[in-house]
């Protein structure tokens, strides 16, 4: 089964590089653009019995540092 | 007094903390491998160096701060083992739980390698007793991932204790209020990003450093 961890910063965490990507896109001429925000995605191979309960736990304990990161578990 | 540095793959700064506590003690120091289970016995100080741990892999710290060595540093520290993490060495004891808060990118996005001045906040802990309280010292910072981040209720918890030892005399990194390094509650775990043991005598500029290896080394009975 494969899974897909959306791990994103808090809101109010200030992101220094969304940020500059912000910037760098209206100095492209893209106007509009109100907020940048930069996360990560990881994908994940795991047995298929594996438990919801044991996918958090990866999450908690190592995949996202939760005083400064959410994070979502998408099963593919 | 027996001391240990934890090396990890990708630790930089390992030997020349190394050579500042040899020098406050006498003695080298136990140099110990992540993959180790257990600290040598009877040491009374711990350093976690500087260094690129892991690659920065994930997040700053967050791969050696599940590696095998950090249970034991973990339980230790709950039973007052001196524990100094320096650069790489405070992100990874944020990672591992033994002070609040977390490391994120600096504030310009620009790796800052200078020397700074710091405040010292508080000269009643273990690591700062070396020095006055309000005093200026100047140590090098080397580091991408020096912004300190914690909630408003972390940080005022953390100035309301004395929990800020070093905070910087001007912005370096976007950290907030400031903070170059705090210690735990108990008092025992100190981190911090920029790097005392790289200013122990003169030929590095300055020797404002090495009062921290030597105030320490004197508390736990060097």
């Amino acid at each position: 089964m494969k899974l897909r961890i959306y791990v994103t910063l808090k809101p109010g965490v200030l992101d220094p590089q969304g940020k500059a990507i912000e910037h760098a896109l209206s100095g492209l001429g893209f106007s509009g653009v109100d907020s940048a925000r930069v996360g990560k995605l990881i994908e994940l191979e795991v047995a298929d019995d594996t438990a919801d309960a044991d996918v958090d736990a990866m999450c908690r304990q190592l995949l996202a540092n939760t005083v400064i990161e959410n994070y979502r578990i998408e099963r593919a | 007094m027996k001391t240990a540095v934890i090396v990890f793959p990708g630790s930089n700064c390992d030997r020349d903390i190394a050579v500042a506590l040899e020098q406050a003690t006498g003695t080298a120091p136990h140099m110990v491998w992540h993959r180790d289970t257990e600290l040598p016995a009877g040491i009374g100080v711990v350093a976690v160096p500087g260094g690129f741990s892991y690659g920065d892999y994930l997040r700053s710290g967050a791969l050696a701060a599940r590696s095998p060595i950090m249970t034991a540093v973990r339980e230790q520290a709950a039973r007052g083992l001196k524990v100094l993490g320096v650069c790489n060495g405070f992100q990874v004891l944020t990672e591992a739980g033994l002070l609040p808060g977390a490391l994120m990118r600096n504030a310009g996005l620009n790796f800052v390698c200078r020397d700074v001045a710091l405040t010292v906040e508080n000269a009643g802990t273990v690591f700062t007793r070396g020095y006055t309280a309000g005093e200026q010292v100047r140590f090098p910072v080397a580091h991408h991932d020096g912004n300190y981040v914690a909630d408003p209720e972390t940080l005022d918890r953390l100035e309301g204790e004395g929990q800020v030892a070093f905070r910087y005399a001007e912005p370096v990194n976007g950290s907030a209020r400031n903070i170059a390094g705090i210690v735990s509650a108990d008092g025992n775990v100190l981190g911090m990003m920029p790097h005392p043991e790289r200013r122990i005598e003169p030929a590095h500029g300055g020797d404002d450093g090495k009062r921290m290896f030597a105030g320490l080394l004197e508390a736990v009975g060097a």
